[in-house]
């Protein structure tokens, strides 16, 4: 504790230096999404020292974790407890800290079933752009005091301070799970998938690639039982299933990792979110679909402003996620009025612009 | 954004509202301008209005403003300068534009059904109700989705989706009159959030105007948007960031089947083991609420839902999903229920016996104004298993401040709900009440908790944000409603207590519940 709290004065310390310097700060986690979002600027501000839980029990549904344990050794403790992560975060590599999952806000294959990363997101310990150390939120489920500042942290991309601690509400695995996989081409899975959503189903996951549909059913042993038995549709053997459903969480499937020479021939990774019931997208290249349609993955040489325009027109918004050159920015850009909003709470919380500088936006 | 360039006229400033964080006396009650300053103002800002709105769509004379002078928390009231019901998009933003150009504070209102004095009125300001705003858009039943107007009633929605087998999950005990506005305001809970979430988890997208009348739409109907997330800071925010208009809801399929169960304890201790014991196995109920024995007596009196009067406290537990899935989960809550020590245990056998068993629970408010003249309703949330300790804290308060308080828990979230129960025309009564009130505040703070759960701050708790939040996370909260409204004309004086009235309010209150000398006994 005492260490934690000699580490947390050291980076405000720090931290006040890089204002009154005018320095910018790059904040480090396990660098695993180094790749995503615009190109980090500024001296590295590594978070290695704030490690560790400080408190997990387990009939409250809360940890709090401090931002640069591996998220692996949290996984372990939950797992552990027979409680987990259910918004799945994607870990890319070995190595990514619980702060870098917070701050880059990612949502795994349970997105449109269970929740986003944000929506269990309780409390956040977080040092601004003063160097001020600040506390939202908390270890509760319901709490309405002032602004629910800690899940605008979530997302944030690190450029409203220091996230330094937090706390997460978990839930309890489920006692059962089974994966099951029909043959559909996109339009008849979309339809399907749309179809399943409004009935009351134990859907946890779903999937649509080459042709192939995968639904992950999970909760109680007869809601799984008797959905198999509506749903139809041929069994994965359990443990291929799950590490089949890893793998498309961490994204280790060639078709989110283009290689040196695709990506220097154009051909990238971009992530459309769009409603649900948006209709199969009319684009060159190859798709993989999840969240029940609202999740749309694309490997395109197309230009930034076919992909940002179809997105766009469906409602939704594309960002280019793997690219050798991302002049047509990583993130798409929201209104006006959104846009100088990001700017002005950027500029509340970190007015030197000491953090993470351009890494949501070139100019925030 | 050039602050210059937007920057209203500021005139003599008859608002009292030269303190840009907007926290100038809402009520207005030590406001030293005289009735003819008032009068002189209300007709400048009625002409103002009158060239955006229909005269009818204006109210200032007294008779009729003063139905808007409270929301639910009745013991607050001031009289608007003016109220106004637009009935387009087009007149909220010049409503807005003209509140701006005159720097006139506005208090959007829905139903006023608040329990914290969100929508007490600003008596140099306008009340902008959003009682025109009350049609559903539309039902989309493939995805999961209902566009509706800001003043659509909670229940409507969920009445609309029925025939499509779907329904809008969060169901503050209000939800028969309060809207999807207030609801967003607020981000009200309900009975049922432990599984199904808050509004936070149930709205995608909100559409509104910012202070000067700018459109603005936060979320999306897909399931991101870019940039920064800013629903969550608008969910919540009280009115304080932007005016609402139109929201974007998740609806969720109805379970085939619901069954509660009704578990009687001798004692509250062994009542709030058993709560963290169900979670701690792996169940989330829909539901898990307590009552104490008073409360209980109170509820049974006015619904007769068939509660145990002899238990010192029960539990409401509720399963839902299809036959099979209940059936699994109820005998799973049961063993786990009589192994914490329920004295007795009673299954809802249909449907009627579980509304009945919920009834009592939903008119808990109403009943307990049956039993006293005024009551409090408190509101803050605690971790689980400090339930009992609270509940025994909160017995030994009652006696300090000699006055009958009964207890409803949403025990699942750790949401309290203690009623404290007075006579307002007492002036000591409702004096001691607030102490009482507060104290509750504080101990909930340093259990861990946090003042609301899910009612807001209002003006009832700005006093125990002192208690909660530091002076820099205050400032905080200031630098983000500048972010939104820079001239704070968007419901000021609310949530974020000024440093003067924390230091006022904290003579022997130290941030977050450290009190000076924590080792003497207090209660």
């Amino acid at each position: 504790m005492a260490q934690g709290e000699a580490a947390l004065r050291r980076l405000t310390e720090r931290v006040r230096a890089a204002a009154a310097g005018g320095e910018q700060l790059d904040i480090r986690g396990g660098g695993t999404k180094a790749f995503y979002a615009e190109v980090p600027h500024g001296e590295p501000l590594p978070l290695a020292e704030l490690r560790g839980v400080s408190n997990y029990e387990p009939s409250e549904l809360v940890v709090t974790v401090r931002a640069g344990t591996p998220l692996a050794e949290l996984e372990a403790l939950l797992a552990d407890a027979g409680q987990c992560l259910p918004f799945e975060p994607p870990r890319f590599a070995p190595g990514g800290t619980v702060g870098g999952m917070v701050a880059a806000g990612l949502t795994g294959p349970t997105r449109a079933y269970v929740g986003s990363l944000r929506d269990f997101l309780l409390g956040a310990t977080v040092i601004d752009g003063r160097g001020e150390m600040l506390h939202f939120g908390g270890e509760v489920m319901k709490n309405v005091a002032g602004y629910d500042v800690s899940r605008v942290l979530a997302g944030s991309w690190g450029i409203l301070g220091v996230i330094c601690e937090v706390s997460l509400k978990v839930l309890p695995r489920a006692v059962a799970t089974t994966t099951i996989v029909f043959d559909c081409n996109e339009a008849q899975a979309l339809a399907q998938l749309l179809a399943w959503n409004s009935q009351a189903l134990p859907l946890r996951a779903s999937s649509w690639h080459e042709d192939r549909l995968a639904l992950r059913l999970a909760g109680a042993e007869s809601a799984v039982r008797e959905a198999l038995v509506r749903l139809g549709g041929s069994r994965l053997e359990p443990e291929a299933a799950t590490r089949w459903w890893q793998s498309l969480r961490d994204q280790q499937h060639d078709f989110f990792q283009p290689t040196a020479a695709e990506l220097t021939a154009g051909d990238n990774l971009w992530r459309l979110s769009v409603p649900a019931r948006t209709a199969p997208l009319a684009l060159p290249g190859r798709q993989w679909i999840e969240w029940g349609g609202a999740q749309r993955w694309w490997r395109s040489t197309a230009p930034a402003a076919q992909l940002r325009e179809a997105a766009a027109r469906a409602g939704g918004h594309a960002t280019l996620v793997r690219a050798a050159d991302k002049a047509a920015g990583a993130f798409a850009s929201p209104s006006a009025a959104i846009l100088a909003l990001n700017r002005r709470l950027k500029l509340a919380f970190d007015p030197a612009r000491v953090f993470n500088r351009g890494r949501l936006y070139p100019d925030v | 954004m050039s602050l210059a360039a937007h920057a209203p006229a500021q005139p003599s400033d008859p608002t009292g509202m030269a303190d840009p964080t907007g926290v100038a006396d809402p009520t207005g009650v030590a406001d030293p301008t005289s009735r003819a300053d008032r009068d002189l103002r209300q007709r400048e800002v009625v002409e103002a209005l009158a060239t955006v709105l229909p005269r009818a769509a204006i109210l200032s004379r007294h008779e009729d403003t003063v139905a808007y002078e409270c929301d639910g928390l009745t013991a607050y009231r001031a009289a608007p300068l003016v109220v106004v019901i637009p009935e387009t998009e087009a007149q909220v933003a010049a409503v807005l534009a003209v509140c701006h150009r005159l720097a006139v504070p506005v208090v959007a209102r829905g139903a006023g059904t608040g329990l914290s004095g969100g929508a007490l009125p600003h008596r140099w300001g306008v009340s902008l109700s959003l009682a025109k705003f009350n049609r559903i858009l539309n039902i989309d039943a493939s995805s999961c989705t209902a566009v509706v107007q800001s003043g659509v009633r909670n229940l409507a929605i969920s009445e609309a989706a029925a025939p499509m087998g779907l329904y809008y999950a969060p169901d503050p005990s209000s939800q028969i009159a309060c809207t999807i506005g207030g609801n967003v305001a607020e981000n009200s809970g309900g009975v049922h959030c432990l599984k199904y979430g808050l509004t936070l988890h149930n709205v995608l997208r909100v559409r509104g105007f910012l202070a000067d009348g700018e459109a603005v739409e936060f979320g999306s109907e897909a399931l991101d948007a870019p940039g920064l997330d800013l629903l969550p800071l608008i969910v919540g925010s009280e009115g304080m960031l932007a005016v609402i208009i139109e929201v974007t809801v998740r609806l969720t399929p109805k379970p085939q089947l619901a069954r509660c169960i009704m578990a009687s304890f001798d004692d509250v201790e062994s009542a709030g083991a058993a709560v963290a014991n169900v979670i701690a196995r792996g169940i989330i109920p829909a539901g898990l609420e307590l009552m104490d024995q008073p409360m209980t007596a109170v509820a049974e009196a006015f619904v007769h839902a068939g509660y145990d009067l002899a238990a010192a406290a029960i539990l409401l537990c509720e399963s839902d999903g299809t036959a099979a899935e209940v059936a699994e989960e109820i005998e799973r809550m049961t063993a786990v229920l009589t192994a914490s020590g329920a004295s007795r245990i009673e299954v809802s056998h249909d449907e009627a016996q579980r509304i009945r068993f919920w009834s009592g629970r939903k008119n808990a408010f109403p009943a307990s104004g049956g039993i006293s003249p005024d009551y409090m309703c408190m509101d803050s949330t605690i971790p689980r298993k400090r339930l009992a300790e609270m509940l025994r804290a909160i017995g030994t308060m009652a006696e300090k401040y000699g006055l009958r308080c009964v207890n409803v828990f949403h025990a699942g979230d750790g949401n309290l709900h203690p009623l404290i129960l007075f006579d307002a025309n007492d002036a000591e009564q409702l004096h001691r009440c607030e102490l009482f009130g507060a104290e509750i505040l504080e101990a909930s703070v340093r259990l861990g908790g946090t003042v609301t759960g899910e009612h807001g701050v209002g003006v009832e708790k700005l006093n125990s944000m002192c208690v909660q939040f530091s002076p820099a996370e205050r400032d905080h909260f200031f630098a983000i409603k500048r972010a939104f409204d820079p001239f704070g004309l968007l419901n000021p004086g609310k949530v974020i207590p000024t440093l003067q009235r924390c230091a006022e309010y904290g003579k022997m209150h130290v941030h977050r519940g450290m009190l000076p000398f924590a080792d003497l006994p207090r209660f």
